[in-house]
């Protein structure tokens, strides 16, 4: 029995909704549900490897409805299957449960996400900003994030060669 | 392991006031790039290691957002550097996967051949500067004499020795001619000796075992569970090289085998990559000699690929094409769709994850990055080990800090 058919028989009450392009194989899945859909797929599938997490700012996409998709590459290293599980949060708190007790890998990148889109994790144990400096508010990857104009860097406090 | 706050307690503890902290980068000959690392240290022993980066985030996936799937070929060049061209054949693995391309014959040997020969270049690179930074000048010398024959190669295909923006949508900005073909003959030729004079030189030297053997384990299970792939998830026994599981290019036509080690430790890393390059050169001698004839690009008819130069300044249907895909304002129907398309990079799996809205830009062009995977590790694999350890875990990992921060 392939996972995706697992995943319907075990959460047959869900709203999950399964695609295919080119050899991807997906499933949009409810936020609420999205820990324990993962887990099942880590501990009763054999979808031992979280290859990427990363998230898409829906906000100028042509028919969308909701502002942030989340989305996790699994794969499998005993049978090389991929799986690709996507999931929706919105504005003004958009939150979902850290991954990393499943898969440690989720650590950096689960912090990625949240430096690039401000999409908290709970429950991650060090959720803090990577990329940028601590100081920087803002996040440059969601698409209402200014291009030009004066930005957070002019902010910084310039140190003089007298102050330091 | 993360950084925790109970860690920095327990370390800020009265009775351990004898632990001091050592600011490592970011700018040391060691880390090659910027990154940096702060380290608790116990004498000489790490007790605790934090990891800083950022400071080379430029905002590449910003601008993969902005520019068209051919023109951001520039950018994803610089990520990892060490094999630029790589990164190119990777993007636009993607992007054809995304618009439903298969590529001409000729096209997946020649990429085939690039692919192998960034292999080859990568881990040049990485085992020279490794004995560099534990005091092997010599193997280091030498392996960068061959990756200068490799730059040759480059450059005679694209004009470049370095970032070489060589492949397009549908194919290649230029074809190859028969002197290039001698210069990989001749390259394949001389590089076994140059590869046998370095094992000679590090593979039984004390010295060397002596500072990369046990050092910076990782176990097999540690690897599958953060992520790790490439040659070092193979150190350390998972059999894993998408070139074998999800075929792309010309690689299910050819045989090579995966190599893979026991030990999980520097000393295993370091074989892995000398012998994938002998890998590399097999396959790179079964392409070389059998390159299909043919056109190196898709037909220009499919409307996303560049048409040939003596089409655009001799006919009128070829100019307009060249227009319609070079224009700001034109451009090419792309579906409505997503898509995670990943290779074998040589550091490991290099993925994209492309939205694309209809228009020949990304909505979101996001890359999956070896390097960030895998300094995520670092801090596990370096505790309790000694500070000149530090030097040969970081260079055994192969971080990229361009691709590290992006």
């Amino acid at each position: 029995m392939s996972a995706e058919d697992a995943l319907k028989l075990k959460f047959a009450g869900a709203d999950l909704a399964f695609s295919q392009f080119r050899d991807n194989h997906r499933i949009v899945v409810p936020a609420a549900k999205l820990f324990e859909i993962l887990a099942f797929l880590k501990n009763e599938q054999h979808f031992d490897m979280l290859a990427e997490v990363t998230a898409v700012d829906y906000l100028e996409y042509e028919g969308a409805k909701d502002r942030f998709g989340v989305v996790y590459v699994l794969v499998s290293t005993t049978s090389g299957e991929r799986l690709v599980i996507k999931t929706f949060v919105n504005d003004p708190e958009p939150l979902l449960p850290s991954v990393y007790s499943l898969w440690k890998s989720a650590d950096w990148l689960e912090r990625e996400v949240y430096d690039m889109f401000g999409i908290r994790f709970s429950g991650h144990p060090d959720l803090r900003r990577i990329l940028t400096p601590d100081e920087f508010t803002g996040y440059p990857l969601r698409k209402d994030y200014p291009l030009k104009g004066r930005g957070e860097r002019h902010n910084f406090p310039v140190l003089t060669r007298a102050e330091s | 392991m993360p950084f925790e706050v109970s860690d920095l307690a327990e370390l800020d503890a009265p009775d351990k006031e004898y632990l001091w902290t050592l600011n490592f980068g970011p700018q040391h000959p060691a880390t090659h790039t910027t990154l940096r690392l702060v380290l608790t240290l116990d004498g000489e022993t790490v007790v605790n290691a934090v990891p800083h980066i950022g400071y080379l985030h430029s905002g590449f996936e910003k601008l993969g957002e902005h520019l068209d799937f051919n023109q951001y070929v520039t950018i994803v060049d610089r990520m990892n550097y060490i094999s630029p061209l790589h990164n190119e054949i990777s993007w636009h693995h993607a992007v054809e996967k995304l618009l439903g391309i298969e590529l001409t014959p000729r096209c997946k040997y020649l990429r085939t051949i690039l692919a192998e020969l960034m292999r080859i270049q990568d881990h040049l690179l990485n085992t020279g500067t490794c004995a560099l930074d534990l005091g092997g000048f010599t193997a280091f010398l030498y392996f960068f004499q061959q990756r200068e024959l490799i730059y040759d190669i480059v450059e005679t295909a694209s004009g470049q020795r370095f970032h070489t923006s060589y492949t397009r949508v549908g194919g290649v900005a230029f074809d190859v001619n028969n002197a290039w073909v001698d210069k990989v003959r001749s390259f394949v030729k001389g590089f076994a000796a140059v590869h046998a004079e370095v094992h000679r030189l590090l593979t039984r030297n004390r010295i060397f075992i002596e500072r990369v053997k046990g050092i910076g384990y990782l176990s097999a299970e540690d690897c599958i569970n953060m992520g790790v792939t490439g040659p070092l998830a193979r150190a350390s026994g998972v059999l894993r090289d998408l070139r074998k599981d999800e075929p792309y290019l010309a690689y299910p036509d050819l045989d090579f085998k995966v190599v893979a080690a026991k030990d999980g430790d520097c000393y295993a890393r370091y074989l892995v990559r000398m012998q994938e390059m002998v890998e590399s050169i097999k396959i790179i001698e079964q392409c070389i000699e059998n390159i299909p004839e043919g056109p190196v690009n898709v037909d220009a008819g499919g409307k996303a690929v560049i048409p040939a130069k003596p089409s655009v300044y001799r006919s009128i249907e070829g100019l307009i094409q060249h227009f319609e895909v070079m224009m700001p304002n034109r451009g090419f129907p792309t579906p409505h769709e997503e898509i995670y398309a990943a290779t074998e990079s040589p550091n490991g799996e290099l993925g994209y994850y492309i939205v694309s809205d209809g228009t020949p830009r990304a909505y979101r062009a996001r890359t999956r990055p070896p390097s960030y995977i895998h300094f995520a590790v670092f801090p596990q694999i370096i505790k309790n080990h000694q500070l000149s350890d530090v030097v040969a875990v970081l260079g055994s990992l192969n971080i990229i800090a361009a691709e590290l921060d992006r």
